[in-house]
């Protein structure tokens, strides 16, 4: 019997997730949106620079994007929704605050599914909310000078903030919300999800209190995780480290630690503000959004099939399992690929086939390649024409694998390929026949051991076979034969 | 009425005005009559009105997502008291 000597506690977690929206112009300003490759303040005007007397115009793409994102995580968007001023002092902001929401987001009260180790749950959104990304600031030194450069081109760029209830229970289930939520904003296209390069970040609040506790524990904010595995691996050593704090019987303090990548510890940063040191009021110089019904059923029509009613339909209409089904519809891409692949042959025989190629075949090959589907040399329809000819038996699965090499390589046509090669699959019993007859020639003891019952040396006999026709043979046809020349 | 003197030291923080002490002493004084003039709005009952967030009665005031352009890098720059290339340079700041 084991006697539990520590106090066991339950943590809880709850994710800030800001994602940048892929619209063309800034949120409030007609400047290009797109500052990753651009010279350092390039990408700027009056607008983005808070001269007097500039005012903001909402972007409407930005507002149709996060209603998407809102409609899609089961978000209620309510009719009235206004933007507030965050204020503070820091060069990432010209203006001395950001345009942002307070307390009327565009989204709240939503959830998503996540599922880990077999085991579904609901995260709640609390609220996802519109605002601009700040400047980039770049910290150097210039002859022997520590000095701060800016750039704003990256200002004004729209913003979603995504507030996750505190209902993540473990660094597993923060993954995977993460992952949901970075293949829902890809899935709806309205954002790249990138978080190594900063279009999606993410800050987690993490606290831990004695199980059954009624009271909360203190709640720490970590920053910095540049991937879904460092949110993971950081929440992993915050808990441990918490634990270890409070067993020691020391009194946590509410505070902002960052996550060291290179050292994969957390890192005390500052004591915790409160909120209304941000001084939030209305702006000013934005009306308000009244969103109507009819513009809303609008979006919602716009919606596509999303990953799990999509997940949930390959599984029913294709007999597929549900890892499977995960794995076509980790992407949309990827989805439309295996629908487009299928066609209009959809019998779960085809969908099986269809699936095997695609999940074992071509993502091997892309992964070893380093691409991403959409580089992908070989076209949907291509794939279904090589999986036509092994299904009319034309050529042989082995074969078939050679055939796939090159489409990936070229892009060229399955027909085409197996013509030069010279593959077609072998059923012509009078050339088979010939070719049956030499290797039982040479394998006299094969055929001895085959005669006197051991049933093994009739695939030794086949293997030969298959050899000399380069894998081209049908097997059926070989072993028919091969069993009527040794009766 | 006089303001608590730390009401004055944190308004001044955050809005990052280095007050001495005499001109907190009077800071205190000229605060309380502005604080007390506001303390009359609360008199009357607003229970039943919505918050006012917006005078004007425009809404969904909202443009296409299309590009325009930027402004020119020197005119953007002319004023900076600092640069560095095309860089606005400031103090150095670590940490927000």
């Amino acid at each position: 019997m084991t006697v539990a000597t520590e106090t066991e506690y339950e943590v809880v977690i709850g994710l800030e997730t800001h994602i940048q929206l892929q619209t063309a112009s800034k949120m409030f300003c007609g400047c290009s949106a797109d500052y990753a490759n651009a010279a350092p303040n390039s990408h700027v005007c009056p607008v983005c620079l808070g001269m007097p007397g500039v005012l903001p115009v909402i972007n409407s793409k930005a507002i149709e994007y996060i209603i998407k994102l809102g409609l899609a995580l089961h978000c209620e968007i309510p009719e009235y929704s206004k933007f507030d001023r965050k204020n503070y002092f820091y060069p990432d902001l010209v203006k001395g605050y950001q345009i942002s929401q307070f307390d009327l987001p565009i989204c709240i009260n939503g959830w998503l599914e996540i599922e880990v180790e077999g085991r579904r749950k609901r995260i709640g959104i609390t609220r996802i909310h519109q605002e601009e990304d700040t400047g980039k600031l770049t910290h150097t030194n210039l002859n022997g000078e520590e000095v701060t450069l800016v750039d704003y081109n990256r200002s004004g760029v729209p913003l979603m903030e995504c507030v996750s209830e505190p209902d993540i229970s473990t660094p597993a289930e923060a993954r995977a919300y993460l992952t949901k939520l970075r293949q829902m904003v890809r899935w709806l296209g309205i954002g790249t999800g990138n978080m190594d390069e900063g279009a999606l970040r993410c800050d987690a609040n993490v606290s831990i209190m004695p199980k059954g506790s009624k009271v909360f524990g203190t709640k720490i904010e970590i920053k910095n995780m540049n991937s879904i595995s460092a949110v993971h691996e950081a929440l992993g050593f915050e808990i441990k480290r918490q634990e270890e704090e409070l067993q020691a019987g020391a009194v946590l303090k509410q505070q902002t630690r960052g996550w060291d990548e290179e050292k994969r510890v957390t890192v005390f940063q500052r004591l915790k503000e409160g909120s209304s040191d941000y001084r939030y009021f209305p702006e000013p110089d934005l009306p308000p959004l009244q969103l109507q019904a009819d513009y809303l059923a609008q979006i919602r029509t716009s919606l596509p099939e999303l990953p799990e009613a999509r997940r949930d339909r390959f599984i029913q209409e294709y007999d597929l399992s549900l890892y499977e089904a995960e794995l076509l519809t980790g992407s949309r891409a990827t989805a439309d690929w295996f629908e487009e692949s299928l066609g209009e042959e959809k019998t779960p025989q085809r969908a099986r086939a269809t699936a095997n190629w695609i999940l074992n075949e071509l993502f091997a090959h892309l992964k070893e390649k380093g691409a991403e589907l959409d580089e992908a040399k070989i076209q949907p329809r291509q794939l279904a024409s090589l999986i036509d000819l092994v299904q009319k038996g034309t050529i042989t699965p082995k074969s078939a694998k050679e055939v796939f090499e090159e489409m990936f390589a070229t892009g060229r046509e399955a027909a085409e390929i197996v013509k030069e090669k010279g593959l077609p699959q072998l059923s012509d019993e009078a050339a088979l026949a010939t070719v049956v007859d030499k290797v039982i020639a040479e394998s006299p003891k094969a055929v001895a051991d085959f005669r006197a019952g051991k049933e093994a040396s009739l695939n030794f006999l086949i293997g030969g076979v298959m050899k000399a026709t380069r894998g081209t043979a049908n097997k059926d046809v070989v072993t028919r034969l091969l069993r009527e020349k040794l009766s | 009425m006089k303001l608590d003197l730390k009401v004055v030291e944190d308004v001044a923080h955050l809005a990052r005005l280095g007050l001495n002490e005499a001109e907190k002493e009077q800071m205190r004084e000229e605060l309380a009559p502005i604080l007390d003039y506001f303390e009359m709005l609360n008199e009357l009952d607003t229970s039943h009105i919505p918050p006012t967030a917006q005078v004007i009665s425009v809404q969904n005031l909202m443009r296409p997502d299309e590009v325009r352009p930027s402004a020119p890098a020197q005119e953007v720059l002319a004023n900076a008291p600092f640069r560095e290339d095309n860089y606005f340079r400031v103090r150095p700041i670590f940490e927000k």
